[in-house]
């Protein structure tokens, strides 16, 4: 009997590494990605090596590293991770492995979590490598096995692309067998594959051209791609990844007769492709982000010199940012087809307030901004970074973000160009971990006049609590070295390094009065874990309530913008809801001594 | 009907990040597993969302994507009231609302830059177009033990109308919900089908 479980997509895309054989994973968390990893890492029955990197770039190395001894490895990250692992990447294309390796790059239209929409497909042409792209998350499991002998057939790395709603949607998936045996490690010295100095590199290169046919041949034939062709159509529909199934869903729904090609790899399988065009007039391409299919559709037509008209992307037809859904193709379908769009009902509306997502009642990161505003003022500038804490735009000291660990070279980079305001940027730790670290030597080093916050709660907290260097222990929950930061910050030369705990308002502000003072690189490591992992790890702090007798209605607590703190507008009087989590500070902003603490 | 149009049900759940949609969403995704039916299901994700607007699309006896089309929902599950009315464009004319009636007053609001509508008004709002079943789910939860077993109050409540068998619902209640909150969080799972069976 086969067995079905419902799960996340990327518990199914964990569980398609397993039943692939994988041996070493490495990673960078990264919404959308993240649980393949913590999935991983969560088993118990481990006989695979499985970690946090620092980096994207750093795990990439990891795994081709793991790669080259022969063993199946995996490196995941999300989209913009690739950015950071495309230099081992693009080399690697060239040198490419032996155990098969799958690099891991989740997408994500419309932004749902992430700083730009980017298709990794994108980088599959640019690096000359195949990508995989999962139409749902049981095609996402089956794939990945098929990527690791497809990868290891032609000793290339494989992309694997799945989109967010594949990635954090969830189904019933059917499972397959664990493999038990699994090869062991054989690192063969072959000098002219690993060393890719320039006598390597051009013949490397020469052959990575001379594998595309044989790989594109390879991949039409794959399960992945499939051709229904109607007979007597003239309007031919192809979907790729995700969105074929929408256009699936929205073709079966209308009970149209075209003819439809599902499509899942890349290259594209141009035998197919043909074989749609030579019988249609048009053909409509649906595709999440960038116009890739349909560039190579047309490409394919002008070559066979065939007349088809091709409508997607690039002409209008489908929106060119954002995400796809049923909805969308129905849109396109009636715009392509001239059917009647249903006229929108007037009703009268309802005016709502918005609800943006908000740091946690008791962050310590609202405190440290808090501090930080207070004693910079308006006029500074405050570049900010990739965490929980870029919610801080709310608190005014988030100016900018770019990418992971800019903050530090953008703050420097602002001051070189001859900003005499102060400057103030803040850095998590685990992005710091990540890559700001670099951009504080270089500050360091070029005599940049900054100061540099890192809010230090302790972990990865927004990706969902992932360990760092600086916890003390490793993905699967291993003990390890527990890397200081004001030790890290201080070797690399840092004059003025200052730990404080924010929750402490008047201590975390002469820090950073200190810092706005020194001439140079000033560190304040704002240090508190945060709110969610704490509670987990067992700190109770006792909730805070307001005297309604005491408060005087000044509103001072509500401009914190704690969600736990509510404004009565009948008494003219704040209130602290069950969303407390005692962290006191409210208690130390209130001028009439009206917030105290509950005793138990 | 035939039998396989009887077992779909597209099912949106609205509410905000940090009341347990997703578990929520968990405990009929597993139960229709148990109960033979295909399923697909879309949530939001991410530690960041904490406070936000969520939804999570459930697609019961569905084979294709997990996001529902706009005017696809037949029932719409809404942990807060306001958060009932921003997904509305997913639910079908004469679509089913049940909703819990307690507000989560959002940063915007205390801040002072905007006004929570009346909760009264909402429920005007909906009933023009759609079935509204409408209670305080958080003062039910608290009466079953425990103010955070208000999500599952809400499956209790549109348990009736999923596909699938209550027996198999509560069994994954029972498998999904903390070892020591099962009896709790059992009693809010009745505290709510009631609620909507007698309404």
């Amino acid at each position: 009997m086969t067995m079905r479980e419902y799960m996340l997509g990327n518990v199914a895309i964990a569980r398609g590494l397993l039943e692939g054989g994988v041996q070493v994973i490495a990673g960078y968390p990264g919404t959308p990605s993240s649980e393949i990893i913590d999935t991983l890492a969560a088993r118990k029955d481990r006989d695979y090596h499985v970690e946090w990197s620092v980096n994207e770039k750093v795990a990439m190395e990891v795994a081709v590293g793991a790669a080259w001894t022969g063993v199946r490895s995996v490196v995941t990250m999300k989209h913009v991770g690739l950015n950071v692992a495309a230099d081992p990447f693009m080399t690697l294309a060239y040198a490419g492995t032996k155990g098969g390796m799958i690099v891991i790059a989740a997408d994500d239209p419309s932004c749902h979590s992430s700083q730009n929409e980017q298709d990794t497909r994108r980088y599959a042409q640019f690096a000359l490598v195949p990508c995989f792209d999962p139409a749902t998350p049981q095609e996402a499991k089956d794939m990945l096995p098929y990527a690791f002998e497809f990868s290891e057939k032609f000793e290339v790395p494989v992309i694997f692309r799945p989109t967010t709603r594949i990635s954090h949607g969830k189904s019933d998936i059917e499972l397959g067998e664990i493999p038990v045996e699994k090869p062991a490690p054989n690192f063969e010295k072959l000098l002219d594959r690993w060393v890719m100095l320039p006598k390597n590199a051009r013949p490397r290169h020469t052959h990575l051209l001379s594998i595309q046919q044989s790989i594109e041949d390879a991949l039409a034939e794959s399960p992945w791609n499939s051709l229904e062709l109607k007979s007597d159509a003239k309007f031919g529909v192809i979907g790729a990844g995700i969105a074929s199934v929408y256009a699936k869903e929205a073709l079966t729904e209308l009970g149209l007769d075209v003819s439809y090609l599902k499509i899942g790899t890349y290259p594209v399988p141009k035998k197919l492709i043909l074989e749609l065009l030579e019988t249609v007039d048009t053909v409509l391409v649906f595709e999440e982000l960038e116009p890739i299919v349909e560039e190579q559709v047309k490409m394919i037509a002008q070559e066979a010199g065939i007349e088809v008209s091709v409508l997607g992307k690039t002409n209008g037809f489908v929106p060119r940012e954002g995400e796809l859904d049923v909805s969308a193709f129905l849109e396109v379908l009636k715009k392509t087809f001239d059917l009647e769009t249903e006229a929108e009902t007037s009703g009268k509306s309802l005016e709502l307030a918005p609800r943006p997502p908000a740091l946690c009642a008791g962050c310590s990161h609202r405190a440290t901004f808090h501090s930080m505003k207070k004693v910079f003022g308006k006029d500074a500038i405050y570049p900010s970074d990739i965490g929980c804490y870029t919610l801080g735009i709310q608190s005014g000291t988030v100016e900018t973000t770019l990418c992971m660990g800019s903050s530090i070279s953008v703050a420097s980079g602002l001051y070189h160009a001859g900003e005499k305001r102060p400057i103030c940027c803040s850095i998590g730790d685990s992005t710091f971990f990540h890559s700001g670290m670099n951009s504080l030597l270089n500050a360091i080093v070029n005599k940049a006049n900054i100061t540099v916050t890192i809010l230090d709660n302790r972990i990865t907290a927004m990706t969902g609590h992932q360990p760092n260097p600086g916890v003390g222990y490793t993905a699967t929950g291993e003990p390890t070295v527990q890397v200081s930061l004001e030790e890290l910050c201080k070797a690399m030369g840092a004059e003025f390094v200052s730990v404080v705990d924010p929750y402490k308002l008047e201590e975390t502000q002469e820090a950073f009065k200190a810092a706005k003072e020194f001439e140079g690189v000033a560190v304040v490591i704002a240090r508190q874990p945060c709110v969610i992992s704490g509670k987990r790890a067992g700190i109770r702090r006792n909730p805070y309530v307001i005297d309604p007798d005491k408060c005087e209605g000044c509103k001072q607590c509500i401009k914190f913008g704690c969600p736990a703190i509510e404004f009565n507008e009948q008494n003219k009087c704040a209130v602290i809801t069950a969303l407390c989590s005692g962290c006191g500070v409210c208690a130390q902003i209130c001028k009439f001594d009206a917030i105290q603490e509950v005793k138990r | 009907m035939s039998q396989a149009e009887q077992k779909k049900l597209d099912l949106l759940i609205t509410g905000v990040g940090g009341q347990g949609a997703i578990l929520a969403s968990d405990i009929i995704g597993k139960a229709a597993v148990t109960a033979g039916l295909p399923i697909r299901a879309a949530e939001t994700h991410g530690m960041a969302q904490r406070g936000g607007s969520v939804v999570n699309h459930i697609r019961v006896g569905n084979n294709y994507g997990s996001m529902i089309p706009k005017k696809g929902a037949d029932l719409l599950l809404a942990l807060e009231p306001m958060e009932a009315v921003r997904y509305l464009d997913f639910l079908k004319d004469g679509g089913i609302v049940i909703m819990n009636t307690q507000p989560i007053i959002p940063v915007t609001v205390t801040s002072g830059l905007t006004k929570y509508p009346e909760v009264s008004d909402i429920l005007d709002f909906l009933s023009e177009k759609y079935i509204v079943k409408a209670f305080n789910a958080d003062d039910l939860a608290y009466e079953a033990g425990n103010r955070l077993a208000m999500n599952v109050v809400m499956v209790g409540a549109v348990s009736g109308y999923l596909p699938i068998p209550k027996e198999t619902l509560l069994e994954s209640v029972k498998a999904l919900v903390p070892q020591k909150t099962i009896e709790v969080n059992l009693r809010a799972f009745e505290a709510g089908r009631q609620k909507v069976e007698e309404s």
